[in-house]
């Protein structure tokens, strides 16, 4: 069952089905709230919380709540563009980003967002902890100094491809993406061909052999930026209203 | 009016920077019109001989003489700019951060595949410069001003840094100018 409402997001009134979450209804209706773990199809977990936005004037995951009839959403605030920048920030300093040798680069939602929010260079110290490199897989590679904790890969593994690659394992600065094997990716049934393998927003699970292929300038993000391709639909959509 | 002046200095970094400001092509002659350049690779002036307007550093710290020298620019310049990634993320060069510094220097003079070195010895000279635990970002060390990302920053994104900084208008570079790679 679902019904029509309308929510309002930074003052624009726009429709929504109450099975929608705000992520969802805001996509449909072509504004665009950042995220980074949130992706269509999977289960949200609203792990980065860059989607947070204020609702009824308290912060919220716009990935995870569903919307309700007369809701009254910010998104676009200079205070809320300061607390994304400040965690994309910390995603920087919490592990090793070399955007200068990245294979993702360009590509990367990571570094999309911080190009979007206008970032120079992270406020916070730099952790550096240590991580481990993962080339078991004759395909593909773990990176774990890219991880961003996202979760889009277990899920992805589990929901698109039927298999249980992935799993968190640890606590705290110990977590990391384990594999379901006790020597690394080439010991799973992981696949290239997984969607799992094509859902990561950073560079932490790349393919091998197909690196820098896209010249400089061609990239996603190299001329417009990160959630321009939702932002676009929306005038479409507007005129029609 | 005296032309404001401006220096420059290349830390751990590759000189890269400095090269991507040369890029600048014909407009250097723009620039030589708007600034002197005081102490500076580009122009081999070694030592400070006037307050500069801005600095640009080039690279982070990654030994004693990186810190002495990013000290004298923080003391002789007006803004300091970190340009490029290694000034101001510690870049390739501070990859070593999570190892053991003797695991570096080891693998640097002793292990290596490709080092010969029949005395064993890792070099210890004290005319060389002390190296640090870890490369540090040039913030972590001085009050840095502005910051330029990219390895290195287009001579697009310096210019308009640049001539935006000596006009008075805010250093806010556009959307395709703001690259970390």
């Amino acid at each position: 069952m679902t019904d029509s409402i309308t929510i309002s997001i930074d003052g624009v009134e726009i429709p929504a089905e109450t099975h929608h979450t705000i992520l969802e209804a805001a996509d449909k209706a072509g504004i665009y709230i950042p995220r980074l773990c949130a992706y269509p199809g999977l289960k949200p977990n609203g792990s980065c919380r860059v989607c947070t936005v204020l609702v009824n004037g308290r912060p919220q995951t716009a990935c995870t709540t569903p919307v309700m009839k007369g809701m009254v959403i910010q998104n676009e605030t200079p205070e809320l563009k300061r607390l994304r920048s400040n965690l994309i920030e910390m995603l920087f300093v919490e592990g090793n980003h070399y955007c200068m040798f990245c294979e993702k680069s360009g590509n990367c939602e990571l570094q999309g967002m911080a190009y979007r929010l206008g970032i120079k260079t992270p406020h916070f110290p730099y952790l550096e902890p240590k991580r481990e490199i993962d080339a078991t897989h004759p395909d593909v590679l773990i990176d774990h100094n890219r991880c961003i904790f996202c979760g889009r890969c277990i899920q992805a593994s589990k929901t698109f491809d039927g298999k249980n690659v992935f799993q968190y394992i640890g606590r705290t600065r110990n977590k990391k993406v384990g594999v379901n094997a006790d020597d690394g990716l080439g010991e799973t049934d992981f696949a290239a061909t997984d969607r799992a393998a094509q859902v990561c927003p950073v560079g932490a699970i790349l393919k091998k052999r197909v690196g820098f292929k896209i010249p400089i300038g061609k990239r996603i993000y190299d001329r417009s930026p990160i959630g321009s391709e939702i932002e676009v639909q929306p005038k479409d959509a507007g005129s029609a209203q | 009016m005296e032309k404001p002046k401006v220096a420059t200095t290349s830390l751990a970094g590759c000189f890269g920077c400095h090269m991507s400001l040369l890029d600048i092509d014909e407009r250097i002659l723009q620039l030589i019109d708007l600034v002197d350049f005081n102490k500076s690779p580009i122009n081999d002036i070694k030592t400070f001989t006037a307050r500069c307007a801005v600095g640009l550093i080039e690279g982070g710290c990654c030994n004693e003489e990186n810190v002495h020298v990013l000290q004298l620019f923080r003391e002789h310049c007006d803004i300091l700019i970190s340009v490029g990634d290694c000034a101001t993320m510690g870049g390739i060069p501070a990859w070593r951060n999570t190892l053991p510094l003797k695991e570096c220097l080891d693998e640097a003079y002793l292990n290596g595949p490709t080092v010969h070195n029949p005395s064993g010895l890792i070099p210890n000279d004290p005319e060389l410069p002390l190296i640090l635990n870890k490369v540090y970002p040039c913030h972590e060390v001085v009050k840095i001003d502005y910051f330029i990302p990219g390895c290195p920053p287009s001579a697009d994104a310096l210019w308009a840094a640049l001539t935006a900084l000596l006009s008075g208008k805010p250093v806010d570079l556009p959307y395709e100018l703001l690259k970390y790679d």
